[in-house]
């Protein structure tokens, strides 16, 4: 969606929101929002919202899918029709398709799968507002479902976006500045690990702007792991100070 | 729904381990090459003479098949001045074991999809002047990739293949009648190119055990956990990223698979200007 | 790392954790530098000269030996299939039921454990690459037909039964009802009477959502009185 006349870099460098290019937007988090799933969590930065839900390990419905040295991740990543300025339309899309594929590659060096042979996990991913940065905030808020579910994994996993606009890389995108700007690099990973799991740009960088994105990204992912270990202690009654 | 592939090729542990324990040492298992260097890359024009543009790659035993077609329609509702590019990859039985007849799975549309921004972000085609009436008809740009020989590293072969076959599209001729509408004639092919901007190429490095290889061929894909995959144009830019595959990469293999990137996208160029100007020895016509 | 309430301290997915805890797959993992991290979140507490891992969240998993309460889920040709609230289905054969030859033509299996009866199982033999068998040979074993059966996270059994069985005495001594926490995470709750049976129940889904609270047995002993004579089970 094309939004005209807007000035993504206001004269005293700030952004038309008003963060400085190095700020996330507001998030917030909250683990165990639903009650049928093993695992829930619900995830927002700024205007986006995203919910996950963890089922599993369970038998999955079709026995010809199990492997039989690990569990299998199944992921679905779902727009809600409501969830975008125009209604979109609920049967998955191929940029739905390539999202699930792309988001359950960013959970799969993370799950210890070989503890449950021949079982499915699955991780529902629904985006109930799209403001920017939604494959991210979905593997963020599937990170904490998984830790809520109980699902053994190396390390728990953030998400953010990096973006440029008019020049200036900015730190999580949202909607305008994606669809204005010159490049989104969505970035996912481990901090406790240093590993990168998830990995795109769409747009135009040169070598030396892209590993300032990647260190801009990485230094937000830091931030944001922090923050799901500070919800999780809150759910075992052991938070932190910050009341 | 993605779900992990779960009908994966068996490879020998023996193999796997001869493929890590190579490429340790700076070899291949298929033979004469390093990790820095893709294998033999072959392209060719113009190889079917209905579509507007084609052209056939090689790239080791992989064989990808692109044909460009183009036809009047309307413009996206977002942006009314400008022609519309689509990509689509078809995975043909003929051309693996793997590859089942039905509509295009993940790996097909992630590979489509990697293709369309590549080109799209960096505006290879100058979408801009493909329009004929603004807001009313524009040029539909159809690139369909044709997977005929699955040996591995479908993203460089694909990618190179839809740049070739849209540096050898000529434009049809198309008149426009009273009525307002646009006769195309797809029979007859004009002199006129498309108007392609810059070149882009994808290189894919592969993480095999601890180390990185760019173009893996199919088996060593079979035995890597994770695939990066750089689109750079010309003058060295990065014009788009993928992360593939099930395995996790340090900063430090990110930056590094750049350089490695960065050293062999030139194999690629070189292999499209040759197909370009066809001269010297061995040269048709 | 965060220091908690009775010298316990919370670990996540991911955190570094003292060589020297006491722990197994898939509660912790070695990465590749040889670095044992915690893989669920948990508690790591010291007891006598050891450090334990206790699990918040877990997924059960069988052991041979194990008695767990089992949900009829299915009948075959020849055995039931039984939820164990776990991945795996187990499989109860019939001549292990019934103890003697069995004739499909004559036996009907849903007579002896229909779809939805509660069963009383030990786990016989389970390697992950096949159904966990179970057996109802041996003593309390069989077909549950009185009572109730409470699901709970199996990671919170161990406080239902508390240390050295403390927890169970308060929920069983007071009320006279006979409680059976099954490893699975199901709690097999037995009364003289609907009221009791209620308290009970209550008791228990409180230590579940409670469990990492400290206190909680002093608080579960009130609960259990208040309610007593709130239900006019005691006065």
């Amino acid at each position: 969606m094309k939004v005209e006349g807007v000035k993504l870099i206001r004269e005293d460098g700030l952004r038309h929101d008003g963060r400085r290019p190095e700020d996330l937007r507001p998030i917030r988090m909250e683990v165990g929002v639903l009650s049928n799933a093993d695992g829930s969590a619900l995830v927002e930065f700024g205007r986006t919202r995203v919910l996950a839900a963890v089922y599993g390990p369970r038998e999955p419905p079709q026995k010809f899918m199990l492997l039989p040295d690990r569990a299998i991740l199944r992921v679905r990543y779902h727009m809600a029709p409501f969830s975008t300025s125009d209604r979109k339309s609920p049967a998955p899309s191929r940029r739905e398709i390539e999202l699930s594929k792309v988001i359950r590659e960013a959970l799969e060096p993370i799950v210890l799968t070989k503890q449950f042979p021949r079982t499915a996990i699955d991780v529902f991913i629904e985006v109930l507002q799209a403001d920017g940065g939604t494959r991210t905030t979905g593997v963020t808020a599937a990170s904490l479902a998984l830790a809520d579910a109980g699902i053994p994994m190396k390390a728990l996993v953030g998400g953010v976006a990096v973006g440029k606009v008019e020049g200036v890389l900015v730190l999580d995108i949202d909607e305008v500045e994606d669809s204005m700007g010159e490049a989104d690099m969505p970035v996912a990973g481990a901090p406790d690990l240093g590993l990168i799991t998830l990995l795109q740009l769409n747009g135009v960088m040169t070598e030396e702007e892209f590993q300032k994105a990647l260190d801009m990204a990485w230094d937000a992912i830091r931030r944001i792991v922090d923050m799901e270990k500070e919800v999780l202690r809150w759910k075992y009654n052991v938070g932190g100070d910050s009341k | 729904m993605s779900v992990t592939p779960f009908r994966l090729p068996v490879v020998a542990s023996l193999r796997k381990e001869a493929i890590e324990e190579l490429l340790a040492r700076g070899l291949r298992i298929d033979g004469v090459r390093d990790p820095f260097t893709p294998r033999n890359v072959r392209v060719e024009l113009g190889v079917v003479e209905k579509a507007e543009g084609s052209a056939l790659v090689k790239l080791g035993n992989t064989q990808v098949m692109a044909g460009v077609k183009m036809d009047v329609g309307a413009p996206f509702r977002d942006t009314p001045d400008q022609g519309v590019l689509t990509v689509h990859a078809e995975f043909v039985p003929l051309a693996s074991p793997l590859f089942e007849p039905g509509p295009p799975d993940e790996n097909a549309i992630e590979l489509a999809r990697v293709v369309d921004r590549s080109l799209r972000e960096v505006g290879a085609v100058d979408l801009g002047q493909l329009v004929i009436r603004p807001g009313d008809k524009v040029w539909v740009v159809w690139i369909d990739l044709y997977i005929l020989d699955h040996d591995g590293n479908l993203f460089d072969a694909s990618m190179l293949a839809a740049m070739a076959a849209l540096l050898d599209a000529r434009m049809p001729y198309y008149e426009e009648i009273e009525t307002g509408d646009v006769i195309v004639d797809h029979g007859v092919k004009t002199e006129e190119k498309l108007p392609i901007r810059h070149r882009v190429v994808t290189v894919t490095v592969a993480k095999i055990g601890r180390n990185l290889a760019v173009d893996p061929n199919f088996e060593e894909e079979s035995v890597s956990d994770v695939r990066l995959v750089y689109a750079l144009d010309e003058s060295g830019r990065i014009v788009g990223i993928q992360k593939s595959g099930e395995g996790a990469l340090k900063r430090e293999e990110v930056l590094r698979a750049l350089e490695m990137a960065k050293r062999a996208a030139p194999v690629y160029f070189k292999a499209l200007e040759e197909a370009l100007t066809p001269a010297g020895p061995g040269a048709s016509g | 790392m965060e220091q908690a309430s009775e010298g316990r301290i919370l670990v996540l997915p991911g955190d570094p954790l003292d060589p020297a805890v006491d722990a197994q797959p898939p509660y912790v993992y070695i990465d590749e530098n040889g670095v044992k991290r915690a893989a669920v979140p948990g508690f790591v507490s010291r007891r006598g000269d050891r450090l334990v891992f206790i699990g918040l969240e877990g997924i059960y998993i069988p052991k041979p030996g194990d008695v767990v309460i089992g949900l009829v889920s299915g009948i075959g040709v020849t055995n039931w299939f039984i939820d164990i609230n776990s991945p795996y289905t187990a499989v109860l054969n019939v001549q292990d039921f019934l103890g003697r030859p069995f004739n499909p033509a004559t036996d009907d299996l849903s007579r002896y454990l229909d779809v939805g009866d509660y069963v009383k199982v030990k786990v016989l033999a389970f390697d992950r690459t096949r159904s966990p068998l179970v057996t109802v040979q041996g003593q309390g074993l069989g077909k549950i037909v009185e009572g109730k059966v409470v699901e709970i996270s199996p990671a919170r059994v161990p406080r239902v039964i508390g240390r050295k069985g403390s927890m169970l005495e308060v929920l069983t001594k007071e009320t006279g009802c006979e409680v059976f926490a099954a490893v699975n995470g199901r709690v097999h709750v037995k009364c003289p009477n609907k009221e009791l049976e209620a308290i009970v129940v209550l008791a228990v889904k409180t230590i579940e959502r409670e469990a990492f609270t400290s206190g909680l047995t002093a608080r579960i002993r009130k609960l259990i009185e208040e309610e007593m004579v709130v239900r006019g089970v005691k006065s």
